[in-house]
């Protein structure tokens, strides 16, 4: 029921690190994430790993485990075979404070970016009427546990440092079509999504869709729709065309 | 990196040097529900506000609430109103909440719901587009605004997008996005500072660096959340130390109610590393039943006297209900959380439980694959990629897990203020609300209605000072830097590692404190502790100050000591059987118990002093509330001869 | 030298391209080999001007359809000619473009050939080769945005196609026929028109753009529709392919006369 598994892990900080062998004890029905306490308990009391919740909600414990970017408490280890080397590394997209704990705040800086829902006018608190066909595809998206798996994948911005100042990152750009999709949202957010929050850049490669613990489908709900309004908006010949010579659309939002 | 130190003395010196220093209105500590949504509060009053958070903003507890958030809005069932609420919040406590506090939740809950919305939050909707409602325990009506399974994340996302959304306000009249609201994350606080009995600030470090930092400001908010991980089998993270509890006792304040914790009955038992992580109340609520491994609804056994009236003595009457709640009685599964951890207990200790020691929860049979994954996603995924069961197909195996603690800082129910002026404390934090048990739900939305009002408390505080803000005394703060460097120093050298601690702090309180309780044990328990309270003192911890978990672990070990005292004396000390308080000695309630509160307060940093106090009679046009032979069931008889009943007039009469 | 190695940024410094240890090279190595191949074949058919048509049972290939070119066998062609016959110019030149259009622009082929062709990214975590990156951002993959315009073609085309495989079951004699040919002819138009509807724009186009469904129920249920063919546009896209070449293939051989057409009715 017990065996020993070699782990590596990968310790230091901004300056310098390595990869560091530990043979470690693992019990059935474990997770990555226990292995890394057992370390803490035992040999390396001042490995540094964040977590919260433990359960898959709180999106904290994310760390790449061969090579995979992945959440330590929802990876089984029964995934892995008993003589397979497992290496825990941090996120590589941002910069590392200190073994697997990575500074996130470029998530922090692009949600604030994106500006916040806009309450229609005229509607008190408890006047809000909304269908449930209409709420679903945004409440999609706000599963979302924010683990930054998606925007530590993109490759947008992990091989390319120099597009973080222009790139908002799966998440928010998913947070952008989360809005524009609210029955009751009263702001426009389609010209923005793509020369503010770096829609363009978005080649759909679906990493962050591969990665995703909350399986939402952010490549073909939320980023290729979101494209295909801005195409509504910007590429298209008939409505720029109608612009030109003064008719636009009659709303924004239908 | 940090030198392997020579002297505290020394250190603490260098330290104090480079404490970082912010000046704020309010600060409020904790990031989940309850200090988000006083932290909106006291900005939309104009002050400036920090928001300290142990983790990163955004991951607080709150994400972890299930079920729903309760308000009577009356939107699937129209006969619900705050009144109904409010009886079913008193009788899910068993009488012995705070009634001030009740009250005002159940009749605000409505409106901080609606507000969510404002912020953008996405609940359920009914078919005609208003918020959908669902079943709880104990709850008479749909009431629970809920998003799936996943209503503390919506809630938890909502309130920090409407941070954002006012940092973005501040952003354009400033220029700055933190001129008034700025979150720091991943800090704990060690020490609240006083200054002539005030609040004057307190004092935290980085988690990251391991920097040191100070935060002079005339009110605290404290929202820290609860005190679960001094058990071992727990739904709770590694932030529910008791930290808010801790601070407040060591800054003078009350704690009430501390023995009466919540064992939810539904947690997994299997595997092992997730023991204790939750499963919600939904799965009942949706039609989830309980069976024994002889495959029996064994919870048909298990009604209290007290509900009898309520609850389905039938299966096929328990089943009619899911349909048409309106001419048939809830199954006893949904029977108030006590009750139904109180009985898997019982069925387990019979050898009637399920392989790993629980019992088994089914909906596979009751509902379609498609509705289960629908209504049901997360915990779906949670048993599929945490225990490898699909509950499409098998029943889930389930037991108690320590969940939410009833008790916490006394404060005033309007202003949330503690007895120390300028601290005040909200939602889970704060005792009195949910009496000895709190109703599923009702945490949601006590996080919300105390949230705004402790926001809202702080800021008049802070109006209403006339003279000078207190002033942090240097000396305490040299005291505190000090002491949260104790675990670094030479005089603990040789002490034990903080993680073997803990483990045995939990073991002890789960063993000796735990959900059946008996005199000698808690005594036993309290031998214990005192021991480990040397122990916890003298904890050492390797390597540097930057995001070391040894030694976030040795400061939050002696809150979590401090809290665990507080739970062991009072539970001795009660000698009845009530709400989240079980004793084998004492199985019946005792109404001459339901008006005592025990209040714990401080003596020095790991001991504490425990006296009854009376609880406040409830208001009379509440009391008429509810049914004089309901009343008889909780109440002495003198305490309830001011009742309309015993004055002649007849229900019509109050209105 | 891209980021991901690099720790100029504060990145943890790992030097390996990536730690992945499966064989993340395996799908988009499996890509590479299955377009080239495929463009190779269907490169030649397109310019080779023969086999395309079998006379007797009207089968005529996708790839020749419509037939316009002066150069086509009068029977091949329902829509006039009017191109001339000069050996650069396929014999349908007017849609063979924008199906390839349609497909160089469609949401999935794009993902396939960012990642097998182009290597960016060759998989997920594993770094890619270069050291610029501007996604869609400016000419010319800014065009990728025109999908849309070629999904409209496209459709037109797809009902060509259609018209072709029902036109196929008269016979040259004017009377019914059905041969392994028909059936051939009609599950590919089936999968065109499978790749066609669960094209991404296709379904933005029908009701994704649409903010109040509830508004609109019948638009409301095209989407849930195209939604449900769209979750499996990836597997329309390979099995078109191979319909596709599969049936030009057939044609081929029986218009060469290598086999004869296996018949049922007629």
């Amino acid at each position: 029921m017990s065996h020993d598994q070699h782990f590596r892990v990968w310790r230091g900080d901004s300056d310098k690190g390595e990869l560091v062998d530990y043979p470690v004890l693992v019990n059935e029905g474990e997770v990555v994430l226990d292995i890394i306490h057992r370390l803490q308990q035992t040999e390396a009391q001042d490995l540094a790993v964040r977590w919260n919740c433990k359960a898959g909600k709180c999106g904290s414990c994310s760390v790449e485990i061969n090579g995979k970017p992945r959440l330590a408490c929802m990876t089984r280890m029964s995934t892995f075979d008993e003589d397979e080397v497992i290496t825990v590394t941090p996120l590589r997209t941002f910069p590392v404070i200190r073994d697997l704990v990575t500074d996130v705040s470029f998530n922090y800086t692009k949600a604030r970016e994106v500006p916040s829902f806009a309450p229609p006018e005229g509607v008190a608190p408890g006047e809000y009427r909304m269908a449930q066909v209409d709420v679903e595809r945004s409440q999609e998206f706000r599963k979302c546990i924010e683990c930054y798996l998606c925007q530590n994948t993109c490759h947008v911005v992990r091989d390319h440092e120099e597009n973080k100042e222009n790139f908002a990152g799966p998440r928010y750009l998913m947070r952008i079509a989360e809005l524009d999709m609210h029955p009751l949202d009263a702001a426009d957010r389609k010209e923005a999504a793509q020369e503010e929050h770096g829609l363009g850049y978005c080649n759909i490669t679906k990493c962050c869709t591969e990665v995703c613990p909350e399986h939402i489908k952010i490549t073909d709900n939320a980023l290729i729709p979101l494209k295909e309004r801005v195409v509504d908006r910007k590429y298209d010949p008939l409505v720029w065309l109608g612009n030109k010579i003064g008719i636009g659309r009659k709303s924004a939002k239908s | 990196m940090t030198d392997p130190i020579e002297s505290p003395a020394v250190e603490a010196e260098a330290a104090a040097a480079e404490i970082e220093r912010h000046d704020y209105d309010v600060v409020v500590i904790g990031a989940g529900g309850a200090g988000l949504r006083a932290a909106i509060e006291a900005r939309l009053l104009g002050k400036r506000v920090a928001i300290i958070s142990k983790s990163l903003f955004g991951k607080a507890h709150t994400v972890m609430a299930e079920g729903g958030c309760a308000a009577s809005m009356g939107n699937v069932n129209p006969n619900d109103n705050w009144m109904v609420h409010y009886r079913d919040t008193m009788r899910g406590g068993k009488f012995l909440n705070n009634w001030r506090m009740a009250e005002l939740h159940a009749k605000e809950a409505p409106d901080r719901v609606w507000e969510l919305e404002t912020y953008g939050a996405l609940f359920d909707r009914t078919k005609d587009g208003k918020i959908s409602q669902r079943n709880f325990g104990g709850h008479t009506y749909p009431r629970l605004a809920h998003v799936g399974d996943r209503t503390g994340l919506e809630m938890i996302r909502t309130l920090q997008q409407k941070v954002v959304s006012l940092q973005q306000d501040d952003f354009k009249a400033t220029g700055d996005y933190e001129s008034h609201i700025r979150v720091f994350h991943e800090t704990t606080v060690t020490e609240l500072f006083k200054t002539d009995g005030r609040i004057a600030g307190c004092f935290a470090y980085y988690r990251s660096t391991g920097k040191f930092v100070r935060f002079d400001a005339p009110a605290v908010v404290l929202a820290t959340g609860g005190v679960g991980k001094s058990y071992q089998v727990t739904s709770n993270s590694w932030e529910y130390t008791g930290d808010g509890h801790a601070l407040a006792l060591r800054a003078g304040a009350t704690l009430i109610n501390m023995e009466f914790l919540q064992f939810h009955p539904t947690g997994m038992v299997w595997p092992p590393s997730v023991k204790g992580i939750l499963v919600t109340e939904s799965v009942r609520g949706d039609g989830g039943v309980l069976r024994n491994s002889e495959g029996k609804r064994f919870m048909f056994d298990y009604i209290p006297d007290v509900f009898k009236e309520q609850y389905a003595t039938t299966e096929e009457e328990g089943d009619r209900w899911y349909t048409d709640a309106d001419n048939n009685r809830r199954p006893p599964e949904l029977l108030p959380r006590d009750e139904v951890a109180r009985a898997i207990n019982s069925e387990v200790k019979a050898g009637r439980g399920s392989p790993h020691g629980g019992v088994f929860l089914d909906i596979a049979s009751r509902l379609s694959a498609e509705e289960i994954q629908k209504r049901l996603p997360s915990m779906y995924h949670q048993f599929k990629e945490l225990a490898d069961v699909d509950i499409t197909k098998e029943p889930m195996e389930v037991g108690p897990t320590c969940h939410y603690v009833m008790g916490g800082v006394e404060v005033d129910p309007d202003t949330a203020m503690s007895l120390v002026p300028g601290l005040f404390a909200a939602g889970e934090v704060a005792g009195g609300m949910h009496g000895s048990n709190r109703l599923g739900g009702n945490s949601l939305s006590d996080l919300l209605v105390f949230g705004r009002r402790s926001g809202a408390g702080a800021a008049a505080y802070v109006d209403a000072l006339v003279d000078v803000r207190p002033a942090v005394a240097e000396a305490d703060v040299d005291e505190a830097v000090k002491r949260a460097l104790l675990p670094f120093s030479s005089a603990t050298e040789g002490g034990e590692n903080p993680f073997v601690v803990q483990l045995e702090l939990q073991k002890t309180m789960n063993d000796l404190v735990g959900i059946i309780r008996k005199a000698d044990e808690m005594e036993q328990a309290l031998k214990a502790l005192q021991d480990l309270a040397v122990r916890t003192r003298t904890v050492t911890v390797e390597g540097h100050r930057e995001f070391n978990p040894g030694w976030h672990l040795a400061l939050d070990l002696r809150n979590m000591l401090l809290v665990s005292l507080c739970v062991a004396k009072a539970a001795l000390e009660r000698q009845e059987s009530r709400g989240g308080h079980t004793r084998d000695d004492f199985p019946v309630m005792d109404a001459d118990w339901r008006h005592v509160l025990l209040v714990l307060s401080a003596l020095g940093e790991d001991n504490v002093e425990l006296v009854r106090q009376e609880q406040v009679p409830m208001r009379p046009e509440l009391l008429d509330l509810f049914e004089l032979d309901e009343l008889k069931k909780y109440y002495t008889g003198e305490e309830i001869g001011g009742h309309r009943a015993d004055q002649g007039l007849d229900k019509g009469a109050k209105a | 030298m891209s980021s991901t190695t690099d720790a100029s940024a504060g990145r943890a410094q790992i030097a390996a391209r990536t730690l992945r240890t499966d064989r993340w090279w395996l799908p988009p190595l499996t890509t590479f080999v299955a377009f080239v191949a495929w463009v190779a074949y269907a490169t030649v058919r397109s310019f080779l001007q023969r086999d395309y048509f079998v006379a007797e049972y009207n089968y005529l290939t996708p790839f020749y359809s419509p037939c316009v070119s002066v150069g086509c066998v009068p029977e091949a062609s329902h829509f006039g000619q009017f191109l001339p016959d000069v050996w650069w110019l396929p014999y349908a030149a007017v849609s063979l473009p924008f199906l390839l259009l349609f497909r160089l622009t469609c949401y999935y082929y794009r993902k396939a050939y960012y990642r097998a062709f182009w290597l960016s990214p060759p998989a997920c975590a594993v770094a890619e080769p270069h050291a610029k990156y501007t996604g869609e951002t400016r000419f010319p993959l800014l065009m990728q945005n025109l999908h849309r315009y070629f999904f409209y073609i496209a459709t037109a085309i797809a009902l060509i196609n259609t018209y072709d495989a029902i036109l196929a079951f008269v016979k040259a004699d004017g009377s019914f026929g059905l041969g392994l040919g028909n059936i051939i002819l009609i599950v590919n138009v089936v999968f065109l028109w499978a790749y066609s509807l669960s094209c991404h724009s296709c379904r933005s186009i029908i009701g994704g753009r649409l903010n109040h469904f509830s508004k609109h129920p019948m638009r409301y249920k095209a989407w849930g529709f195209v939604s449900r063919l769209n979750t499996r546009h990836a597997t329309f896209a390979w099995i078109t392919l191979g319909t596709l070449a599969f049936t030009d293939f057939y044609i081929m051989a029986v218009s060469a006369g290598w086999i004869s057409d296996l018949r049922i009715v007629g």
